[in-house]
Parts: structure tokens; C-alpha cells; sequence
């Protein structure tokens, strides 16, 4: 058996793609960090601890950048959040901790939270330390984890420090699920994500790549293991429901972003519609842009006000030169084999707040390329249909129901988090959710032996 | 009526104000001076061309780099206190006095008093504790023309182990032995630089004052390691791997120099024309040891950090402060809060505050809460949400419910009517309430208080009359054994 290759060296990404896609956040220098790290006030039982999904102690791993305590400072980030890293990267931190800092109401910038917690970690990572937790005693269980994105990861590595084992399974070869093919490149490069996994690969968690698990490959993984994690996120994105939708040249903005961070898409040429005005439409639609398109619009049936982006989002997409169209909606794709633009109609809300169309105002929007961003469908067919035999776990429209302390199902020995149970969220809330599912799975492994 | 006139005196009052043009002229021990504003003996009058750039940024006098024998100095002779990211709060050196020949700084001396026959420039002198010797040496500085003689017995480090500086400051005898030799000399104003490095700098000053000086001159540097390099193990300033303590100065000794300012001003066997120095580095410092009697303020750790040019702030700021108060002069405001300074025992036992937390101000850190439970008296509580009244929550507590909070990220879709994330108000829960029945009134949460009178301190009328420790004891009231108890006197 020959060394293994981590999977930071995997990382398929086009040199000229990670090039266009410079950090949207630049690293603190480290004098900047401690100026900044010193103006944090230290506040007791901190806003921003409390915004952190994770509860990550933000004024305690900011005071020890201050006194030069780096490695002591991730330490105290990666003990409350596993995936410290990425999460100083991705999170959009203007609605999380930043977004609490009391400065606010200090007439005063707040706290850069995110980059401090970034120059801990990345200064960890340059010291080569390793983790600095060990796996626990083996107690002899384990448990199954299926997807290998934040939640699972989380998860995994929770249950690692009590001494259980974690068998994670994912269809993809490479790990960290949405945290590594769904985050835009300026934000957390793939190479990062990776980099951050093969770190807390160290406590032993086992990884099973290339593996479709299907209601049969569950009821296999349920036997062998005595407790089974879902960290399946949500499915495919929804289809628009036009005509020409299957012509080439129609894509959706998750295959996009995992197209140009896993090599396969090297440039965009021409015009690109995007359809939706979510976060994700934002990061496809300013990852066209840096890809080369000539032109990209983004068109929403709603207004601005009705937009679920972030407001940082749309301010960033607009100063990349992506145009809003409003109050649209698509009528059909046009094009023979390959797309040539789109019919849009307006729309005008009626008082009572639906939306409706106004007829004869169809025109249409020239376009090479059409991106769908319309939000994800569920994934959980394969924990059965509900009717027949039940589903394995009880589900609210199509998210997994859970106890949300301790991430445990109807199914006592199935436990589920992240954007499965949430409706789609951040790689934080599934951080938090993975943690919350691994101390609540020991606790049950431990009730259950007491019992027998 | 009454009001009448006391708006009528007000008024009165700021006519005044507006038509007094203050002066910053003033004559310190018979010496006239443009200003208060004198660098100290230090690296910034080391020699005539800078002495002469201080006086074109307008430094009002100088006292030269101490004049004696020549010395060789090490290399490095600096280190410093930072903090917080501000640099240079506390700064220290090893350098000695001048190493340059003193026909050089005489000389040097007589040109600058050529150019700038109004500034003023004092000849600071350390030589060997005999009687000729400094005879000789006072004679040749006062020909060379300055205008008076500082005499260096504070500084701390190299020339204390060859007897001379701080070795005569430290003991009255030598003190008072030398002093009466140069007045033996002298025929301008004699000014005594004390160490702060004694128990009780009222003894060397006390001393100073019995064999006749003019002036007095304090603090010096005080004994100090700045810090040790935590990868080599060597403290700084480094010298090949070795350091030696050294004088510290700079903003963090004003309060240790104010101190002993008043301690000289407030014994008449001390009392003399005083230039203050210790930290001085804006008008407001300069005000302060004035008020405390301070004729003049001599300013180096500033002027090393920043250049001459702070001067100009010096002036101007004190300027519109004297404006302000309707001061006309330096002597109309110096030593005026002498007065309030008193022993402890003479303190109003019965004077009560306390802390008063302004909600619309307050921002929600918290800083008072744990700075009263873990550093005061527990008086501080978060429960302006609680039903009742809670003072039991401690710290502890109120963190381990916070760990248990679930938090997810609001996402406008998800979140329909939650969003809206209002940072700009501080929540209630947030905002923590004094138990004023129990206030001690000590000050520390307005001190941690980073928002400016965001908390202050509110006095209680409790009706009792002034009674102080000192009166308690006289009446009797103070059970035997506890009476004799006092705190530094």
C-alpha cells in the first residue's frame, strides 16, 4: 500500500480559475491582526459567541492573537468548530457575529471577526501542528455517516474524540460535500476545504468515496452499524417547467460552481442568464463573470426587497457588473440544439401580494448560456416512501425531523444535520448540527448499554 | 431675584472669560521664561543644533544633556513598554550622561544663549563629589552663560555606581553636602533633580532645601526592566546578550511623578520652585502638574517619540484651557488642587455615590457585570428580564446558559418576520442593573465602562454630616487597637 495522497493535493482546480477567483477577504499581515485584535472589547458572555452557531469563544481566541498566543487561539476555534477554517471564509459573518458586535452601537466599525479567525488558522496550518485533540479510547460502536459534507464532518469528528468509530460514505471521491463544490472559489477554495479535512482525518475517521447510498445500501449500513448519521443536504435544483429547458447550454448554478472548482469548467464565454436571486444565484452569477462572460443577468420574478441573497451579496454582485432584471419570469428557453437566449414576461404583484403576469409583455433576453438557481429539491426517497412501509425517519416536507439538541430522528438510532433538516443553511449550522449529532449520538449509545 | 443676579454674574462671568488674553510667560525661581515648556536633560538637547531646532518649534527652554566628564555609552540603550499595540507607554534607557567633551557643550551653550538670548537654557552637571570639582564646573557653565544649573543627582543607572547621580540623591547627606558647595559657587538659580528611586522623596528635597537650592527638579528616571526576550531569555535593552536596569519614563510613570510632586509641595520643609517631570507629553499632563504646583514641566520621552513638534499642542492647548477658566497667568492656576489633596484619614467617611448605568448609552458588553462579580463587591446583576429581581446568577451561570442556546443563521426565506437583526439597539437583557442598596461606590465598572459616561457615578444624599476617620477617632468612636490603624501615611 502506497502513502496516501491527501485530498488538499487532489484538488483539481485550474491554476487560471484560482487566479480570477483572489480572495474576496484578504489575510491580515500580522501587526494588523493584533491592531485589530486589541480593539475587540472582550465582552463577558459575548454577542457574537452567542450569534455563532458553533459558539465559537470569539473574544478568548481574539485576545490570544493579541498576545501572540496563535496556536493556543485555534485551538480555542477548532475546539468549538471542527471546520474553524472554512467557516472564517464562508460565513456570511455580517448576519452572524460580526453582524452582533456591540461596536455597532459604538459608532464604530465592528470587530473583523472572520479575517482574525482566519489568521489563527491559517497560521496553524503553517506551522504544520497537527490537531490538537486526540481520538478518545475506542468504546467499540459505530456509527455510519451518509454524505461527507460539514454536517458528517463535524459529526465524525466529535464522535472520534469519545472513541467511537465513523464510517463516512459519499458518492463523491473527494469529501466536504457543499463545503468544498459549493462555496464560491474568492470565498473558500476547494483547496482549503480539503486541506481542513485532511487535518481532522487524523483522528481516524474512515472514508467510503464513490458510493451511492440507495434504500438498499441503507439497510446494509443500518445492520453494520449501530447508529446511522444523515448528512445528505438537499437534492438537485428544481427545473423550470418551460419548453426548451434540456437544450445544451441550460445548467444550474451548483453544477456551475462545482464545474469551474473541480476543473471541469475552465471559461465562460457570451451571455448568461441566471435565474433566481438567492445566495447562490449571486455566487454563479459573479463566478460567470470572473470566468470571462461578456454579459450576466440575474432575473427574479420579485423585487430587490423580496430577494433571499444577503444584502452584502447583491452589493457585491452588482459591483461585479451583474445586471438585476425584476419581476420577471421565464416563458421558455429558445434555441434549436443549443440555447439562444430566453422569453421572459412581466410580472405585477396584485394587492393581495400574488404575483401575476401582464399579457403581451413578453420580450426576450439574448443568452449562451442559462443558469438555474431556483432553489434545491429534497433528497430523501431513499429513506423510503411515506405510505407504504413508512419512511425510516419522520419527515416535514421532505427535511428530516429532529430533536434539535441532540440531532436525534423519530428513528432513535437515526440522527440527522444540516441543510437535510434546515432547509438549506450554512456550513456553520451544519458544523453545529454535526457536533450537537455526535455528542447526542454518545450519549444514546451510552443509555442504550445501559439499559441492556 | 436670586436668579436674576446669578444669571447677571454669569454673564459677567464670560464677559471676562472672553476678554482675557492668557500668557504663557512666566518666571520660574527669578528665571523668565517665554513658556513652561522645557525638554529635560535627555538625547533631545544633546548638543546645540538640536537645542536650537526645540527652540524654533517652540520650547520655551532647555536643560542641556548633563554636562561632566565624558563617558562612553553602550549600544543598544533603549527599550520599551508597548501596549495594546500602542507603542512606547513606558520607555526606558541606559544611556549615560553626555560623551561629548565639556568645552564642547559649554561652548555650545554660549552660542545658543547668543541666538536665543530669550529661551532658556540650564546647564545640567554631574561631576565627582569634591568641593573644587564642581566649584570649577559651576564656574565654567555660568560663563559659558545659562541661565541656571540643574543638578543631576537622580540618574539611575552607570553613574550611581561610580557614586555620583542617583547615589547622592539617595542619601539627604551627599544630597545637602553638594548642594551647599555649589551654592558656596553660584550665582544663578541652583535647581536639584531628585530620584524617585527612595522611600520618601521629601528627605532629599528636605536636604536640597537646608543647604540653600533655588529650584527643585522631579522626578528621574525610576529603577527598571522593561522585559525579557522570551526566545533568548535576555532582558532589553540588549547588550551582546546582557542588560543592566535602566531609567523608566514615558507615559506610564505621570501618575508615580504626580504623586511625589505633591508630596514635595505639600511639605513646607520641601516646598521650592518645582519643574515637573514625569510623562509629560500633552497640554493636559502639563495643567496637571501645574495644578499641583509645578512652576515649569520638562518634557523627553514625548519629544523622543514624536519630535519637537508636540510643543505646539503643548502651548496651544493650555492656552484655550486657561482661556477656558479665565486663567491670565501660570501662576494663577498652580497649585490650586494642592488643597484637595489629603490624607486618608481625612477623607468624609460619610460621602456616598454610586454607580448609575445609562441605559441609552449603555452598548451591552458586559465588562461591568463581571468586573463587579469577580473584582468588586457583586452588586451588578443581568436581570432586567427576570421576573424578580435576580442577584444570584453568577458569572458562571449565566455562561453556562448561554452555551445551551441553540443559534442558527437567519436566512430572510427561512426566517419570514425573525430577520431584521437590529444591532443598533442594545437588548434589555443585555443591559445590567446596579443594586444601588448595595453599591460600595468604588468606581471600577465606570473605569471598565468603554463608552464615555455611559455609567456614572451619582451621589446619594444620605443625610449624614462630614465625619472623617480622624474625627471619628477623636470622639472616641473607634474601639481601641483599630484607632492606631491607617493606611500609608
Amino acid at each position: 500500500m502506497g502513502e496516501r495522497v491527501s485530498f488538499h493535493e487532489q484538488a483539481m482546480t485550474r491554476p487560471e480559475v484560482i487566479e480570477r477567483f483572489g480572495d474576496l477577504h484578504p489575510p491580515f499581515d500580522e501587526q494588523a491582526a493584533v491592531v485589530e485584535a486589541n480593539r475587540c472589547l472582550y465582552c463577558f458572555d459575548a454577542p457574537c459567541t452567542s450569534a455563532c452557531p458553533t459558539h465559537i469563544d470569539v473574544p478568548r481566541f481574539i485576545k490570544k492573537i493579541a498576545t501572540g498566543n496563535l496556536e493556543g487561539s485555534a485551538r480555542t476555534i477548532l475546539d468549538a468548530n471542527i471546520l474553524g477554517g472554512s467557516c472564517a471564509r464562508a460565513c456570511p459573518v455580517e448576519v452572524l457575529c460580526e453582524g452582533s458586535c456591540v461596536m455597532h452601537r459604538y459608532n464604530k466599525q465592528p470587530i473583523q471577526i472572520a479575517r482574525l479567525q482566519r489568521h489563527s488558522m491559517d497560521s496553524f496550518y503553517e506551522s504544520g501542528v497537527s490537531l490538537p485533540f486526540e481520538a478518545g479510547p475506542e468504546m467499540g460502536w459505530s456509527v455510519a455517516l451518509i454524505g461527507a459534507g460539514p454536517a458528517s464532518l463535524a459529526c465524525a469528528a466529535q464522535l472520534r474524540r469519545q472513541g467511537i468509530r465513523a464510517d463516512i460514505y459519499d458518492a463523491r471521491s473527494l469529501p466536504g460535500g457543499l463545503n468544498s463544490y459549493g462555496v464560491a472559489e474568492y470565498k473558500l477554495p476547494l483547496a482549503e476545504s480539503l486541506r481542513e479535512i485532511d487535518m481532522l482525518s487524523v483522528l481516524g475517521v474512515n472514508f467510503q468515496f464513490d458510493t451511492w447510498v440507495d434504500a438498499e445500501r441503507l439497510a446494509e449500513i443500518e445492520r453494520e452499524h449501530d447508529a446511522v448519521f444523515l448528512g445528505i443536504g438537499l437534492g438537485g435544483i428544481h427545473k423550470l417547467g418551460v419548453s426548451g429547458e434540456k437544450l445544451h447550454g441550460v445548467t444550474n448554478a451548483l453544477d456551475l460552481i462545482a464545474g469551474y472548482k473541480s476543473g471541469e469548467i475552465a471559461s465562460i464565454s457570451g451571455r448568461v442568464v441566471v435565474i433566481g436571486a438567492g445566495n447562490t444565484a449571486i455566487d454563479a452569477a459573479i463566478a460567470a463573470v470572473r470566468l470571462g462572460a461578456d454579459e450576466v443577468h440575474i432575473v427574479y420574478r420579485r423585487g430587490p426587497e423580496q430577494m433571499s441573497a444577503f444584502a452584502f451579496e447583491y452589493s457585491h454582485a452588482k459591483a461585479e457588473g451583474v445586471r438585476f432584471l425584476w419581476h420577471v419570469q421565464p416563458v421558455r428557453v429558445l434555441g434549436d440544439n443549443s440555447v439562444v437566449g430566453i422569453e421572459l414576461s412581466r410580472l405585477t404583484t396584485e394587492a393581495d401580494g400574488s404575483v401575476v403576469g401582464e399579457s403581451g409583455s413578453g420580450f426576450v433576453l439574448e443568452a449562451d448560456l442559462i443558469v438555474l438557481s431556483i432553489g434545491q429539491a429534497t433528497h430523501t426517497g431513499f429513506l423510503g416512501e411515506s405510505g407504504r412501509d413508512g419512511t425510516k425517519v419522520q419527515l416535514e416536507r421532505g427535511r428530516v425531523l429532529i430533536d434539535r439538541m441532540s440531532g436525534q430522528t423519530s428513528n432513535p438510532k437515526f440522527f440527522a444535520g444540516g441543510d437535510c433538516t434546515n432547509g438549506g443553511r450554512e456550513v456553520v449550522d451544519a458544523v453545529a448540527d454535526g457536533k450537537r449529532a455526535g455528542i447526542g449520538i454518545a450519549a444514546w449509545l451510552e443509555a442504550q448499554r445501559g439499559q441492556h | 431675584m436670586e436668579n436674576v443676579q446669578a444669571s447677571e454674574l454669569l454673564h459677567g462671568w464670560r464677559r471676562n472669560v472672553a476678554n482675557i488674553k492668557p500668557t504663557l510667560e512666566t518666571t520660574f525661581c527669578g528665571i523668565p521664561c517665554i513658556n513652561p515648556f522645557w525638554l529635560a536633560s535627555a538625547p533631545p538637547t544633546n548638543c546645540g543644533e538640536q537645542v536650537m531646532r526645540a527652540f524654533d518649534a517652540g520650547w520655551g527652554g532647555a536643560v542641556w544633556k548633563t554636562i561632566g566628564e565624558p563617558i562612553t555609552n553602550v549600544s543598544s540603550r533603549y527599550s520599551s513598554i508597548d501596549w495594546e499595540g500602542r507603542r512606547m507607554m513606558g520607555f526606558n534607557n541606559i544611556e549615560l550622561i553626555s560623551d561629548r567633551p565639556i568645552e564642547v557643550n559649554l561652548r555650545e551653550i554660549a552660542e545658543v544663549k547668543r541666538r536665543y538670548p530669550k529661551h532658556v537654557v540650564i546647564a545640567s552637571l554631574m561631576v565627582e563629589s569634591k568641593r573644587e570639582t564642581w566649584h570649577e564646573m559651576v564656574q565654567r557653565a555660568e560663563d559659558a552663560g545659562a541661565d541656571g544649573l540643574e543638578l543631576n543627582f537622580g540618574c539611575p543607572h552607570g553613574m550611581s555606581e561610580r557614586g555620583m547621580g542617583s547615589a547622592v540623591g539617595q542619601v539627604p547627606e551627599y544630597c545637602e553636602q553638594i548642594t551647599s558647595w555649589v551654592k558656596e559657587k553660584a550665582r544663578t538659580p541652583v535647581i536639584v533633580k531628585l530620584t524617585p528611586n527612595i522611600s520618601d522623596i521629601r528627605m532629599p528635597a528636605r536636604a536640597a532645601k537646608r543647604a540653600g537650592a533655588d529650584a527643585l527638579s522631579a522626578i528621574n528616571t525610576i529603577n527598571s526592566i522593561t522585559g525579557i526576550d522570551l526566545d533568548t531569555l535576555e532582558p532589553n535593552p540588549n547588550v551582546g546578550g546582557k542588560s543592566s536596569h535602566g531609567g523608566y519614563c514615558g507615559p506610564a510613570v505621570k501618575p508615580i511623578a504626580l504623586n511625589m510632586v505633591q508630596q514635595i509641595q505639600a511639605d513646607s520643609a520641601s516646598a521650592l520652585p518645582l519643574s515637573g517631570i514625569g510623562g509629560i507629553g500633552s497640554w493636559r499632563d502639563a495643567a496637571e502638574f501645574i495644578l499641583l504646583g509645578c512652576g515649569t514641566v520638562q518634557v523627553c520621552t514625548a519629544a523622543m517619540h514624536y519630535g519637537y513638534r508636540i510643543v505646539e499642542d503643548l502651548q496651544d492647548g493650555l492656552l484655550k484651557w486657561m482661556s477656558e477658566k479665565g486663567y491670565a497667568t501660570i501662576d494663577d492656576f498652580r497649585g490650586l488642587s494642592l488643597p484637595n489633596v489629603r490624607e486618608w484619614k481625612q477623607l468624609d467617611l460619610n460621602y456616598q455615590i454610586v454607580a448609575r448605568i445609562h441605559e441609552n448609552l449603555c452598548i451591552g458588553c458586559q465588562l461591568c457585570y463581571v468586573a463587579c462579580w469577580d473584582g468588586a463587591h457583586q452588586c451588578i446583576h443581568l436581570d432586567r428580564t427576570s421576573p424578580v429581581p435576580d442577584t444570584t446568577r453568577t458569572p458562571g451561570m449565566v455562561e453556562a446558559e448561554a452555551a445551551k442556546r441553540i443559534s442558527t443563521t437567519p436566512i430572510a426565506k427561512l426566517d419570514a418576520g425573525k430577520m431584521g437583526l437590529n444591532s443598533a439597539i442594545t437588548p434589555l437583557e443585555r443591559i445590567p442593573r446596579v443594586d444601588e442598596e448595595h453599591c460600595v461606590g468604588c468606581n471600577l465598572c465606570s473605569l471598565v465602562c468603554p463608552v464615555e459616561n455611559c455609567i456614572t457615578m451619582e451621589r446619594v444624599d444620605n443625610g449624614l454630616p462630614f465625619e472623617s476617620w480622624e474625627e471619628r477617632t477623636a470622639k472616641g468612636l473607634v474601639p481601641p487597637g483599630q484607632a492606631v490603624m491607617t493606611t500609608n501615611h
